[in-house]
């Protein structure tokens, strides 16, 4: 049994596939990004920007019609298998707590841990990169132990530091430029995520796992 | 050289921006109203893609260190040079030590100031335009300030002429301007009244409007039933509409990912007008198949594409 899709147009060149689940999972992003290697050889697409179970891709309406493009997609989707893609591993060392990681304390007692634990157990985890987006480099990761769950601030901050570890919901992220955000910021570290003038500009990609280790906890 | 006299932090150099980057969360930016833009370079001979600058703030100066030829296009207003008053979509020579000189536009929010040869700036992720939110592309990632030098081609004389393509003789800005749209993914799950509304509405931009989106305001749009959605990619002209139930239009600096429901997108052919459209202006919106979409867009290539024509014949007799 399939998950169920919708595909609609976001605009007169673009397509945008999703999951009618409201649940991330694991293996249906995977055949996302098996859909996304595909269409990469398709004709008439020209980009794919995979996010969290859902996928747009655009299409050039000179060489493929709106709506021969979405048969093809729906085709194609169809066939997709999941890729079992397990990209390079990055470690993010992590200053947690302290002036820059200022939600730190209030996160772990919201979570019902004493700051040390809260810091060991989010360190703990393997967490993969499900999809890369939204600014620069900024990766969506999965994997957060339920546990470290929080629901975003009510109030976003409007200038959250790059470098900003941070929890958001059931997700886990790093923030790659100073931007507003309404997650929780638990830590710091210094590792760039993206410099648009390297030749690969974003550190992390889709299938990535990614380790934080602790490497102090202002307690 | 051109240097710039008087601006705005959010006057920019701008081309038709990134693509292909999207994958990696690097948004389009480029220019607001494309459509100007490719005017501009069409009536200088320039590839379309050639960056120029967009004025946003007024008014603007700028002094040409040598002889070149320009265009201003876009937003319609006062426009002098030294002291000569231009005609709106003119492409025209500057000598050296003279002042180009931008007032407030009558019409539309954004002037375009486009150079034979365009402006030299180094590409960033394969684009010449600013991405003010990021920090990238363009002069040094940010918006332009007094005493810049910019660096354009050398031109010698040549006798001005204007564009007959006039894209601006259409909009009255003092009516809702008509935009269309394609109904998006949550199209249906709104309401039967807020589908309604959505479509008869003249929708206000409020003051909360830049390069990244315009805030609009209106009634307040309902969903039939809560939807949760995961982080999905949007495209510049994405009309969301977030829990207050107010449409905000994600534009060229806008993030590569969302999660609101989305109604609509706004037509890639008019896209340009909503770049025009400053805060009090008024859309209304009317939804098209993606076939007319593309229709629509094809006819304003040809269009650029005819103007190019006459341009390079005009420029082959004067020559």
């Amino acid at each position: 049994m399939r998950e169920p899709i919708t595909i609609s147009f976001s605009g007169g060149s673009a397509l945008l596939l999703q999951s009618n689940s409201s649940r991330f999972d694991e293996q249906f992003q995977k055949r996302i990004w098996s859909l996304a290697t595909d269409l990469q050889a398709a004709p008439g697409f020209t980009e794919t920007v995979p996010g969290m179970n859902n996928i747009l891709a655009l299409f050039n309406p000179e060489e493929i019609v709106p709506e021969e493009a979405r048969k093809q997609l729906t085709e194609r989707w169809a066939k997709a298998q999941p890729l079992p893609r397990r990209g390079k591993t990055v470690e993010i060392p992590v200053v947690y707590g302290g002036q820059n990681g200022e939600d730190f304390k209030p996160w772990a007692r919201h979570c019902g841990l004493a700051p040390l634990e809260a810091a060991q157990r989010h360190a703990a985890g393997t967490y993969q990169v499900a999809a890369i987006g939204a600014m620069p480099g900024f990766p969506y990761l999965s994997g957060l132990d339920p546990a470290l769950a929080i629901a975003r601030r009510s109030t976003p901050r409007l200038a959250v530091p790059v470098g900003s570890v941070i929890v958001g919901g059931a997700q886990a992220a790093v923030m790659p430029q100073t931007s507003p955000s309404g997650w929780h910021i638990i830590g710091r570290t210094n590792i760039a995520l993206f410099d648009p003038h390297r030749d690969k500009p974003s550190t992390l990609a889709p299938g990535d796992i990614v380790r934080f280790t602790i490497e102090d906890v202002w307690l | 050289m051109i240097e710039v006299l008087t601006t705005g932090a959010a006057n920019s150099v701008q081309d038709l921006g990134r693509n292909g980057r999207f994958d990696i969360g690097v948004s389009r930016s480029g220019a607001m109203d494309r459509l100007s833009l490719m005017i501009g370079n069409a009536l200088l001979g320039n590839d379309l893609n050639a960056a120029g600058l967009e004025i946003a703030i007024f008014p603007f100066r700028l002094r040409f260190d040598q002889p070149a030829r320009f265009a201003v296009t876009g937003a319609e207003g006062a426009v002098t040079l030294a002291g000569r008053p231009l005609p709106a979509r003119w492409a025209a020579s500057a000598a050296e030590g003279e002042t180009l000189v931008i007032a407030p536009p009558d019409k539309g929010a954004r002037v375009y100031i486009t150079f034979a040869g365009g402006i030299d700036v180094e590409p960033v992720l394969g684009s010449r335009a600013t991405d003010l939110k990021s920090g990238y592309g363009g002069l040094e990632g940010r918006g332009l300030k007094r005493g810049d030098r910019l660096n354009v081609t050398p031109k010698p004389y040549m006798r001005a002429f204007g564009a007959a393509l006039d894209p601006f003789a259409a909009l009255d800005f003092a009516n809702p301007l008509p935009v269309r749209v394609v109904p998006a993914a949550e199209h249906s799950v709104f309401s039967a009244d807020a589908r309604k509304l959505f479509s008869r509405w003249a929708w206000r931009v409020t003051q909360e409007a830049d390069r990244m989106g315009y805030r609009l305001e209106g009634p307040e749009l309902k969903l039939e039933r809560r939807l949760e959605l995961m982080s999905h990619g949007i495209l510049p002209g994405t009309v969301q509409v977030p829990p207050s139930g107010k449409p905000i239009i994600q534009l060229a600096d806008a993030n590569t990912c969302g999660g609101y429901p989305k109604i609509a997108t706004i037509i890639e052919a008019d896209l340009w007008i909503v770049g025009q459209a400053g805060p009090d202006s008024r859309f209304l919106f009317t939804e098209v198949t993606p076939d007319e979409a593309n229709a629509a867009l094809r006819k304003q290539r040809h269009e650029i594409d005819a103007l190019a024509r006459t341009v390079e014949v005009a420029r082959s007799l004067a020559g």
